[in-house]
């Protein structure tokens, strides 16, 4: 019993660090329609530039943050004007190869420079952990549960009480009203995709302090959170993150209960019965007829 | 009784009703107008009769059959066609195949078979004759002019051989020319037994081609009658001109 | 040039029937055979994702589900080396099929966008089945196919052109046949306006599914040539998931929804895949070259090969109208009715 409670506690803390991944995700198909399947990618760039500053200019991982942040931000921009934008025709399954294509790009660069060896993030708080309730929780756990915490609530903020976000939300609704109404969309989508991946930074960094990785570790996380995304329901936050939440804690007790092997098939097997039950997902939108 | 009837029905978006108990019924062989003010409710009732709206009360008759909510396959396939406001083709297909679509065969073998020996291939041709556009056959669909495409929407309805035509607005933003030979096209067919319930704005096109006119403002039927009568109803008048 | 298509199509057909005979050299016949392999493959896909627009990244499911299934059936049957096992390779695609039925109805039921992701969700979820469910699989250790021991080095690749060639040729006949029927113009009127072929009559739910199914059948069959020709299969090669895009690139290239392009795509992404592995081998080179090709096919031609060059034949074609026109009307004062040669005939093969 204590094993299973231990379980949902570090699932719900993972959980945090995915919603965090794959609210970027979920941003990205709201506001533009489109599915970054180079979020996985990303993330694991994120957690290379952490290792980079943390290795070699020894600046804490959180600090770190506050540059690799910026720096993916910016990139996010970038990577939109140059290779999003100009695509013509049918823009969601264009997007897909077109994002898969900058991953590919980005695995090679990272595998040249940092080889097929699995690294981590290293810190005082990775290693160190604290007695609670009898069992021991790593420190990182719940800092990185914070940070999830953190930043999801800057986005709330952002998507509720700025005019930047209500343009946002205006069009994740409905992207020609909006258009209609004066909301400059190309430019709410820009920046959108910038947060995206900047939140891939952040989760990134997390994800590199709980796990060991290497270049090839995006396909699994990027299966990870497409499943996230699809069993929330795509295009809802508050899906994303019951889903994430979910995942991790159902792996997790799956883990303990019967055996790591079946973790995640667990999932999995679930994500195929809600969607026998209800495909647009937990809260996703139902199909209407279209007139 | 009459060839196609709604009666009764309501219909709320939200707080709004676009419907409200509202009742019209077309006799079988007229060309049946139905106009009104903007927001008065016309298409919204299209959509209610043809399938695409479920109404929240109220019931549509066919040839005395109740087909209130049913599909918009199943009311195609009853024989009842209809057009939309904003032209509906498949713009990726050619011409010609745009008109094979619309007659669906319902056993395995039709289905398998090539399209193009099909003895729907004489009709199609006919009926592209018929509208002026057979020698656009092999063209993309999406290539036509705005007044083209509604004309191949009026011809993949009437592969289908229905009974009655629901046209909305079918002289909407087509130039004069077009609108005449809309209107003929309408009269021949009508003649040669097809019912027709035409939604429209432009008035002279109206009062001219139907029969019978009904008025709708504010989601319910305010008059009915002979063009001359509904043109004189002091109703209708101030229906269009106030509020 | 119409007249002529036929004929140049029985000069292809020619040619890749007396390829091996020609270049016997087994480096030679490998790479076609992967080609012709993916071609098919790619004319398969584009049953679902071209015609009907939905756009299904997760075939390669169906691959492996192919591949295990011929794996398997040799192995309890004690099927030996030889002609025998491709016997099986149209039950492995019977195998697929009830699979891919179940697959495509929990995915058809959303709109176009979602159906990619459940599509993608659902390989990865058959790729943890292949890892996790030992008892069939043999979790990462894999399965071994039948070793064709009286096979000489110099002939062993001959049957397997042969065969692969044929899936190719089936594929096309059943894509070729799909397109040109009533099924296939509800297909088509699917992707341009689902709801109003509904509206139309058309039975868009059974011939979603009934594409999907046809589909992951050709490419289940493909995946059972495949784990015979390299003679032993575990989950890491076998459930792939560059592979499906590699799919999509393929007939993305080469034109989606045509006939031919898919081929064309395949035959130009296999033999340059090849390529690049020989130069640079499975390191980050080749990652970067691959990626940055996609980028560039994708944003400089993203209706394909094709289409392209038909929208190119076409204005040319007009241009070249236009100037007879001119001319006729210049030297003939009566009317120049047979100027025009844009009546392009829909009988004959539509590529």
């Amino acid at each position: 019993m204590k094993l299973i409670l231990e379980a949902i506690v570090t699932g719900l803390l993972t959980g945090g660090v995915y919603a965090l991944m794959s609210s970027g995700l979920t941003l990205l198909f709201g506001v533009m329609e489109i599915i970054n399947v180079g979020q996985g990618a990303l993330v694991i760039l994120g957690a290379y530039l952490s290792y980079v500053l943390e290795k070699n200019l020894h600046i804490d991982l959180f600090l770190g943050l506050l540059i690799t942040m910026p720096v993916m931000f910016v990139g996010g921009i970038l990577i939109e004007i140059l290779f999003i934008r100009p695509v013509k025709g049918d823009r969601t399954m264009l997007s897909i190869l077109v994002t898969y294509g900058i991953a590919l790009i980005i695995e090679g660069i990272l595998n040249l420079i940092f080889s097929a060896d699995y690294v981590q993030l290293h810190a005082w708080y990775v290693t160190a952990s604290f007695n609670i309730g009898g069992f021991y929780l790593s420190y990182i756990y719940v800092f990185g549960f914070l940070l999830a915490v953190v930043l999801l609530g800057a986005l709330y903020l952002l998507l509720y009480y700025t005019k930047f976000g209500y343009g946002l939300r205006a069009t994740m609704q409905n992207r020609m009203a909006a258009e209609l109404i004066g909301i400059d969309v190309d430019r709410i989508s820009t920046i959108t995709f910038g947060i995206g991946i900047a939140l891939a930074a952040a989760g990134g960094m997390a994800f590199g302090a709980t796990n060991a990785f290497d270049a090839g570790s995006s396909y699994d996380l990027i299966s990870r959170l497409l499943a996230i995304i699809v069993f929330g329901g795509m295009g809802s936050l508050s899906g994303a993150l019951i889903a994430s939440l979910g995942m991790l804690v159902v792996e997790d007790v799956t883990s303990v209960v019967w055996s790591p092997v079946w973790a995640s098939t667990v999932f999995y097997i679930l994500l195929v019965i809600i969607l026998i039950v209800r495909p647009q997902g937990l809260l996703g939108q139902a199909e209407g007829r279209k007139q | 009784m009459s060839l196609l009837a709604a009666q009764g029905i309501c219909k709320a978006f939200g707080g709004i009703r676009a419907l409200d108990t509202c009742s019209i019924s077309v006799e079988e062989g007229s060309i049946t107008g139905l106009i009104g003010p903007n927001g008065s409710g016309k298409t919204t009732m299209f959509n209610v009769i043809t399938g695409y709206e479920r109404s929240d009360s109220g019931q549509v008759m066919f040839q005395g059959q109740n087909i209130t909510n049913a599909s918009p396959a199943k009311i195609f396939r009853l024989g009842i066609g209809r057009t939309f406001q904003l032209t509906r083709i498949f713009p990726r297909m050619t011409v010609m195949e745009n008109m094979h679509v619309a007659v669906q065969r319902n056993d395995l073998k039709g289905l398998l078979s090539r399209w193009s020996m099909s003895h729907e291939q004489q009709r199609a041709l006919e009926l592209l004759d018929f509208v002026g556009l057979a020698k656009l056959k092999d063209d993309l669909a999406g290539t036509l002019s705005f007044g083209q495409k509604k004309l191949l929407e009026f011809a993949c309805i009437l592969i289908a051989e229905p009974k009655v035509i629901l046209l909305d607005e079918p002289a909407g933003g087509v130039n004069p020319t077009m609108v005449n030979y809309l209107a003929e096209r309408i009269r021949t067919l009508n003649q040669r037994g097809i019912t027709f319930l035409v939604v429209e704005h432009n008035m002279e096109f109206v009062m001219s081609l139907c029969s019978k006119v009904m008025v709708m403002h504010r989601g319910t039927r305010i008059a009915e009658g002979t063009p001359a009568e509904v043109r004189s109803n002091p109703a209708v008048l101030e229906a269009y001109l106030g509020d | 040039m119409r007249i002529l298509k036929p004929l140049w199509l029985l000069l292809l057909l020619a040619v890749a029937l007396v390829f091996p005979l020609l270049f016997p050299n087994p480096t030679v016949t490998t790479m076609m055979i992967f080609a012709l392999l993916f071609a098919a493959i790619a004319t398969g896909w584009n049953i679902i994702s071209g015609y009907t627009g939905y756009v299904a990244l997760g075939h390669t499911a169906f691959f492996g589900i192919g591949a295990y299934a011929l794996a398997l059936m040799c192995q309890d049957w004690h099927i030996p080396g030889g002609y025998e096992p491709f016997y099986l390779i149209p039950v492995a695609g019977l195998v697929v099929l009830p699979i891919s039925a179940f697959f495509g109805w929990i995915a058809l039921r959303v709109r176009r966008h979602t159906f990619i992701v459940i599509t993608i969700a659902m390989f990865f979820v058959v790729q943890l089945l292949a890892y996790n469910l030992r008892f069939i699989t043999n979790g990462s250790t894999g399965l071994s196919l039948p070793l064709p021991t009286d096979w000489s080095g110099d002939f062993y690749n001959i049957p397997f052109y042969y065969v692969t060639l044929l899936l190719l040729l089936i594929s096309l006949a059943v894509s070729w046949w799909i397109r040109n029927s009533k099924f296939g113009l509800g297909l088509l009127a699917i992707r341009d306006d689902e709801d109003r072929a509904m509206g139309l009559g058309v039975r868009t739910n059974a011939s979603k599914l009934a594409a999907f199914i046809i589909s992951a059948v050709i490419v289940g069959m493909a995946g059972a040539i495949w784990a015979y020709f390299v003679e032993s299969i575990y989950p890491a090669s076998t459930f792939d998931p560059n592979f499906d895009v590699a799919m999509a690139l393929m007939a993305f290239l080469g034109g989606l929804g045509t006939l031919s392009g898919p081929v064309l795509g395949a035959l130009i992404v296999e033999l340059a895949q090849q390529y690049f592995t020989i130069q640079y081998g499975q390191n980050g080179y080749y990652l970067i070259v691959y990626g940055a090709l996609f980028l560039i096919v994708i944003i400089f031609m993203p209706r394909g090969i094709i289409p392209t060059a038909r929208d190119l034949w076409r204005k040319y074609r007009v241009a070249r109208s236009q100037q007879v026109i001119e001319v006729n009307l210049a030297t003939t004062p009566a009317a120049s009715k047979g100027a025009s040669t844009d009546t392009e005939k829909k009988e004959g093969i539509n590529l």
